[in-house]
């Protein structure tokens, strides 16, 4: 028997949220967070998270277990588990809807922020724009990005500044077009970007990194961006 | 029904994956007010789990390609019961389709002259099946889905498209004309019920893989377009033909792209033997999808299948070498590694055939709109009414999907139908508003789920209802066995509509969610099962051991499966091309 | 575009590059400093030290460091923790006064340093 301890808060019924304790039995299986979620979810139906595509593509199930953010479908629970325990939190730094459920509000607005679209003032031509295999290698650890949030809420600078603070995800996604050699709007997207708070709230302090369930790097985006801002200004 | 909100648009889009947004984009770009709503933020949805890429005659790898060789392979694929004009249209249009993807951001991989990668798929070929395999399936490495559903988010936030984000669409709104005029959906957040009229309104709502117990598909694949359909009385077409992707992660129902195949990886059995050369000596792994998963079910029940149970083969992958793995299949290593424990670099990978895409539909025309059969037997519009994606049946899939297509399908027939509405609209669309009585009737299922009182439980009658369909409803099918399945899910159908909501709440309540997913889950399985047992023959995806041959002189046909009184009709196949000769049904082999 | 009048140059850009700056002319000040003292120092030499010209303007140029070093770190600390979107217009009061408290403390050691400096 597993041992789990789940944050649990419903606005309707509860003054605030509470840690509960609940037996999962997992028949010996190293199973994945997620599994554990669905029984727990089978013997009492007003658990939520959320949760999609199960095999760590569409971002939906990042939560906080045992204290470090992650995806739940791809994380086996040998690996969170410590001395049979089990602690389901839900992100932190958003406010929470209910349980596991964070409202993304913020994040998602700091990824709009960017203009996470391509920019191109050029007309298009018939076919595909061209691009050489070592310009499109640049966006490679870029474009990848899922929008979990797990990066984001587990950085103090985001945790502080969620509304000023772009974060890593959005900022990893700001580098991804200026990264692109078919994005023509470098010149307006750094202008954008060049304030005290957007970009250099960034410490380094490397939490985004740890915990990407993509194994992305947002601190070296991030040092691109700061590199290329530094270039145009000096 | 004082209380109910109501919100107004010019078009509505139910579902938020790659062909609802695609159509958003079209009708966003026009000027109209437009909402999508979907009940996952829009990349979560399952385009996003789409790998190997997009079938479309570029001409990239091959500067000689021509969309009439792809519009051949592609009617191959479909056993000859894919729409011909649909799939035309589809193949003809395609390279646009792609382009305009492109120009929005979409990451493609690259050749050395900078054009997009085309990597070979299942069932491709040149010059009309006598040039050999071609390479027609446009990459992003192997996470094309993902590509195109963030590009495609992208160009909604730009040209600000609204979004219902965590809205679930419960049912149809249809008026005293029959016509739809928009839908009833629940906000997650808070729980509140209203009314989303609509001049056009798009089901884009995808498939419904979690019918069966072992699939690729999300957990959200619950087919609640079709279970909407259905419900409001519209019927569903070739519902039976349901694709099994031969590669799918023993045990875990994970998906392994294609691509791998196309890539050079090959099936091995418990001896090491390539079996697929004994199956289809021409195009070996790369046969149709329906070939391959139907060889490795013949080798799991010869006895050599692989592991203790001998229940899966291998696909092998280490000859590749590391650099081709991780700069051409780098998300299948990852995956590999995460559910099978099994790194492609060094060790085969375990697969089994697994429920992965439903090529029936809502019937459509090449516009997207709905389609009914009036009393004479002849196609009619339903007014109001879109579908495009896989929860529609152009049909351009017919029996069996080709790899690659299921993207060009959602692309071309999304942007098709959002030009259709944005012309409709221009032109006016008058539809009388839906009367009190008219939205009681929309409403009435969830208030009966509301006020639920006794009832099983939810979770475990969704599992029974996926066992059912996994165990009757297979990759091989049988008559008495089907009928047992049927009878199976008679029962279950009482059950199901009387399953207890324990959670009564309003914030982000799940458990309601899942229970009115659940009838829907229900209304496609059952759809599925009757239309079935009702196909006397073997084709495409759908093959019994009671009627082993492919019958063209009684099933040629699309399927119609009506709801009202659960009775399977007939459709004719369109073999009238606009631009091409049509192409006569012929025995197919790889 | 975040835009704030209390930052130090009003551009992300510039303050990060004055932090590192700064850091290292406080780094090259201290280290002389230390050496200076590891050698063995007394009343007379290090009078000597202090009363050339250089060693002044050094000296200067390390005290003005301090105060921009200081203020874009504390500055960074107070849009951290005070804010009105954690306490209320209350953070905006709070964040007023801790930053003119620290403005005013930074003008004093840099007045009182130059007097030092240049008084004796």
């Amino acid at each position: 028997m597993l041992q789990v301890s789940i944050y649990r808060y419903n606005p309707e019924t509860d003054a605030e949220p509470y840690m509960q304790d609940v037996q999962v039995d997992t028949g010996g299986k190293d199973l994945m967070v997620l599994d554990v979620m669905e029984l727990i979810k089978a013997q009492d139906t007003t658990f939520a998270y959320r949760r999609s595509c199960r095999e760590g593509v569409c971002g939906s199930d990042g939560v906080n277990m045992s204290g470090k953010n992650g995806l739940a479908c791809i994380t086996p629970v040998s690996q969170v588990v410590r001395n049979n325990k089990l602690v389901l939190r839900p992100l932190p730094g958003l406010p929470v809807i209910r349980d596991l459920v964070v409202d993304m509000g913020m994040f998602y607005a700091q990824y709009e922020k960017v203009q996470p679209y391509l920019q191109n003032n050029t007309p298009a031509p018939a076919i595909e724009r061209l691009q050489s295999p070592e310009d499109r290698a640049k966006l490679d650890g870029l474009y990848e990005c899922i929008l979990c949030a797990c990066c984001s809420t587990s950085c103090p600078s985001f945790w502080w500044n969620p509304d000023r603070f772009i974060g890593p995800a959005g900022l990893l996604q700001a580098y991804r077009f200026l990264a692109d050699t078919r994005d023509t709007a470098t010149e307006e997207r750094l202008s954008r970007l060049d304030d005290p708070f957007s970009v250099f709230r960034c410490h380094g302090i490397q939490n985004c990194v740890n915990v990407c369930p993509k194994g992305l790097n947002p601190t070296r985006a991030i040092g691109h961006i700061r590199n290329m801002l530094l270039s145009r200004a000096t | 029904m004082a209380s109910l909100r109501t919100l107004s648009f010019d078009g509505v889009i139910v579902g938020g994956g790659g062909a609802g947004m695609r159509a958003a984009l079209q009708l966003a770009q026009s000027g109209y007010k437009t909402a999508v709503i979907s009940k996952v933020f829009p990349t979560r949805s399952h385009t996003v789990s789409a790998q190997g890429g997009i079938t479309c005659a570029i001409a990239s790898d091959d500067p000689n390609d021509d969309w009439r060789w792809h519009m051949y392979d592609t009617v191959k694929g479909s056993d000859y019961i894919g729409d011909q004009d649909a799939i035309e249209y589809m193949c003809s249009v395609g390279p646009e389709a792609v382009f305009e993807l492109e120009h929005m951001g979409l990451p493609f991989s690259r050749t050395e002259a900078g054009r997009i990668y085309q990597r070979p798929f299942g069932g491709q070929s040149k010059n009309f099946g006598e040039g050999g395999q071609a390479a027609r399936t446009c990459a992003a490495a192997d996470r094309t889905g993902h590509a195109l559903l963030h590009t495609l988010y992208q160009g909604n936030m730009k040209n600000q498209t609204v979004f219902f984000n965590e809205w679930y669409a419960t049912d149809l709104v249809k008026n005293q004309d029959g016509a739809v005029v928009g839908v009833i959906a629940i906000c997650m957040e808070t729980g509140e019920t209203v009314y989303i009229k609509s001049k056009a309104t798009v089901f884009a709502t995808g498939g419904a893989g979690r019918i069966y117990a072992s699939t690729t598909n999300a957990h959200i694949n619950t087919g609640d377009g079709i279970g909407m359909a259905l419900r409001a009385g519209f019927p569903v077409q070739d519902i039976e033909m349901w694709q099994f992707h031969p590669t799918g992660i023993h045990g875990a129902g994970v998906l392994v792209t294609e691509g791998c195949r196309g890539e050079g990886g090959y099936l091995i059995n418990k001896d090491g033997e390539r079996f697929m050369e004994r199956y289809a000596p021409n195009a070996k792994d790369l046969a149709g999808r329906d070939v391959v998963a139907r060889s490795m079910v013949l080798e799991i029940i010869a006895g050599r299948g692989c592991g203790p149970e001998g229940d899966h083969v291998f696909l092998k992958l280490d000859h590749l070498g590391e650099d081709v793995l991780e700069s051409r299949l780098p998300g299948i290593c990852e995956l590999s590694r995460t559910f099978a424990h099994a790194d492609p670099v060094k060790e085969p990978v375990p697969v089994v055939p697994t429920c992965h895409y439903m090529m029936g539909g809502i019937p459509t025309n090449v516009h997207g709109q709905a389609l009914t059969i009036d009393a004479s037997g002849k196609d009619s519009v339903i007014p109001g009414l879109y579908a495009c994606g896989e929860v529609a049946c152009v049909s351009v899939h017919g029996a069996n999907r080709l790899g690659g297509n299921s993207l060009l399908d959602l692309v071309v027939f999304g942007r098709a139908s959002g030009l259709h509405i944005e012309r409709a609209l221009r032109e006016g669309i008058d539809l009388r508003d839906a009367s009190e009585s008219d939205l009681e009737q929309a409403m009435s299922r969830l208030d009966k789920v509301n006020n639920s009182t006794g009832g099983e439980n939810v979770a475990a009658l969704r599992k029974e209802l996926q066992n059912t369909m996994q165990n009757h409803f297979g990759v091989f099918r049988n008559g008495e066995f089907m009928q047992e399945g049927i009878a199976k899910l008679a029962d279950l159908r009482g059950r199901i509509e009387g399953a207890r909501l324990d959670d009564k709440s309003q914030a982000y309540n799940t458990a309601r969610i899942e229970a009115l997913e659940l009838h829907n889950l229900f209304e496609v399985a059952e759809a599925t099962a009757i239309t079935a047992e009702e196909r006397k023959e073997s084709r495409g995806a759908h093959a019994r051991d009671d009627f082993e041959e492919r019958d063209d002189e009684n099933w040629l046909c699309h399927s119609l499966y009506f709801p009202t009184d659960k009775r399977v009709g007939k459709r004719a196949v369109n073999f009238e091309p606009k631009t091409v000769d049509t192409f006569q049904p012929k025995k197919r082999t790889y | 575009m975040v835009t704030s009048v209390t930052s130090m140059g009003r551009s992300g850009l510039y303050d990060w590059l004055m932090q590192r700056v700064t850091a290292v002319i406080l780094l090259a000040y201290f280290l002389l400093v230390g050496w200076v003292l590891i050698c063995g120092v007394d009343y007379a030499s290090w009078k000597a030290l202090y009363a050339q010209t250089w060693m002044r303007v050094f000296s200067l140029l390390a005290l003005l460091s301090l105060g921009i070093h200081a203020w874009i770190g504390l500055w960074a600390v107070v849009t951290d923790y005070l804010t009105e979107r954690l306490m209320g217009t209350t953070g905006n009061v709070l964040r007023l006064l801790a930053q003119i408290v620290c403005a005013i403390i930074m003008f004093t050691y840099v007045v009182w340093g130059i007097q030092i400096l240049w008084g004796f």
